[in-house]
């Protein structure tokens, strides 16, 4: 039986190789067939999950909140001292100097990512902003949010902070960073679902020990991390305790 | 709990005395200094069943003013504020109690005798079936929303 893996979409473009060279690697210390299949939005990669196609994945926290609770997946491992935080941007020479100088009708441009999405939007609350006095423009990628804002056709936008800092310098320059999140509680993880539970253990003691060696080193800093570290699973309890406060 | 420490208050300062919904009463000062919320920050606590804080996240301290230690342990009324009227705290208890989630706006009292505003989420922390404690979850509020809430928790005291 091949086993499926997946990872939340909200990572650069330019790591989807190293995700396949994480994937080979997974699947030689495991001695198990295991397929990567990457969606390019958050909603095929959620139809793929509602439909059990996924075995392994690595979820954002919304995602993640869905998971446990609804499909019996279990956390395991998460990246180490990496909150997931966003940041919401402007033009460099647009009027808005802090979150209250935005009025209802502000044009909002976004990708489809959850996690970004949700706490980009209580980050507009100090504004008394929401989706019904805002226009939304959903874009696909976040170069195309980070687009529509120096074109002048979006007022903010929200960007992951690992996204912002991928930007080039000189589309940084032409933007300004309005509020970031310093949310810390809520993170990316690891999550097995029923059908490689027989393997948790062997999967998990592979990802904690996987910045031991060279290779692992390797491997995990060209995915932006430094090592992963044991989640328990009363930590992704509280974490989707948070979560619900969010999206409420 | 003990009674707030009239050294630790700066400035004018008005006596209160609280009485908390199991008949206990704490001695608190307050002055009208507010401290802005972070922007950008969420500040998280947990309690267990009976409200005693057993979890805190920085922002939970920074915006207290007590530290870490002096906070767990306590009952989370210790950020009780005079000018908070006990009925959203009962509809708080009650709404959790019943496995349901709160929300309102809250002014807390620091530990200088200051205070900050807070739009507060409460959830029930549910496992295996039952509650076995709360998370608290509040965020920055809009100056509207506060003036509003300010005025309704007047007309409520």
């Amino acid at each position: 039986m091949t086993f499926n893996f997946s990872v939340s979409p909200s990572f650069p473009n330019e790591r989807i190789s190293d995700w396949y060279i994480f994937n080979t690697w997974l699947q030689r210390a495991l001695s198990l067939p295991i397929h990567l299949e990457l969606y390019d939005s958050f909603g095929t990669q959620r139809a793929a999950i509602a439909e059990g196609k996924v075995d392994i994945i690595y979820a954002n926290p919304f995602d993640a909140s869905l998971l446990v609770r609804e499909k019996g997946f279990r956390a395991i491992a998460r990246p180490e001292g990496q909150p997931d935080e966003m940041v919401v941007i402007t033009a460099a020479e647009s009027p808005f100097k802090e979150i209250p100088d935005l009025k209802p009708g502000a044009r909002v441009a976004c990708s489809d990512d959850p996690s970004v999405n949700t706490v980009g939007r209580i980050l507009l609350e100090p504004a008394d902003l929401n989706a019904a006095n805002t226009v939304e423009h959903r874009r696909e990628t976040y170069i195309q949010v980070a687009r529509e804002i120096l074109r002048g056709e979006a007022d903010v936008g929200f960007l992951p902070v690992e996204a912002f800092e991928a930007l080039s310098s000189i589309v940084r320059r032409d933007l300004r960073v309005l509020v970031t999140s310093q949310v810390h509680v809520i993170h990316h993880v690891f999550l097995i679902g029923p059908a490689l539970s027989p393997h948790a253990e062997q999967i998990t003691q592979l990802l904690l020990s996987m910045h031991d060696t060279d290779k692992g080193r390797g491997i995990l800093e060209a995915l932006g991390a430094r090592s992963w570290q044991a989640v328990q699973h009363e930590d992704v309890e509280f974490m989707i305790d948070i979560i619900s406060t969010l999206t409420q | 709990m003990k009674d707030m420490d009239r050294a630790q208050v700066p400035g004018e300062a008005v006596e209160h005395t609280l009485t908390f919904a199991d008949g206990t009463c704490r001695r608190v000062f307050v002055t009208s200094v507010e401290t802005p919320y972070p922007h950008g920050k969420l500040i998280v606590s947990r309690t267990d069943t009976s409200g005693v804080i057993t979890q805190c996240n920085k922002s939970f301290v920074d915006m207290s003013g007590y530290t870490e230690a002096e906070l767990i342990g306590q009952p989370h009324c210790i950020l009780r504020h005079p000018d908070m009227p006990a009925a959203a705290f009962a509809d708080l208890w009650k709404t959790v109690q019943a496995g349901r989630q709160w929300h309102g706006y809250v002014k807390n009292l620091r530990k200088d005798g200051g205070h900050y505003w807070v739009y507060a989420t409460v959830v029930p922390n549910v496992r295996n079936g039952e509650i076995v404690g709360f998370t608290s979850v509040r965020r920055e509020a809009s100056q509207e929303k506060i003036l509003a809430a300010e005025a309704q928790y007047r007309s409520m005291n």
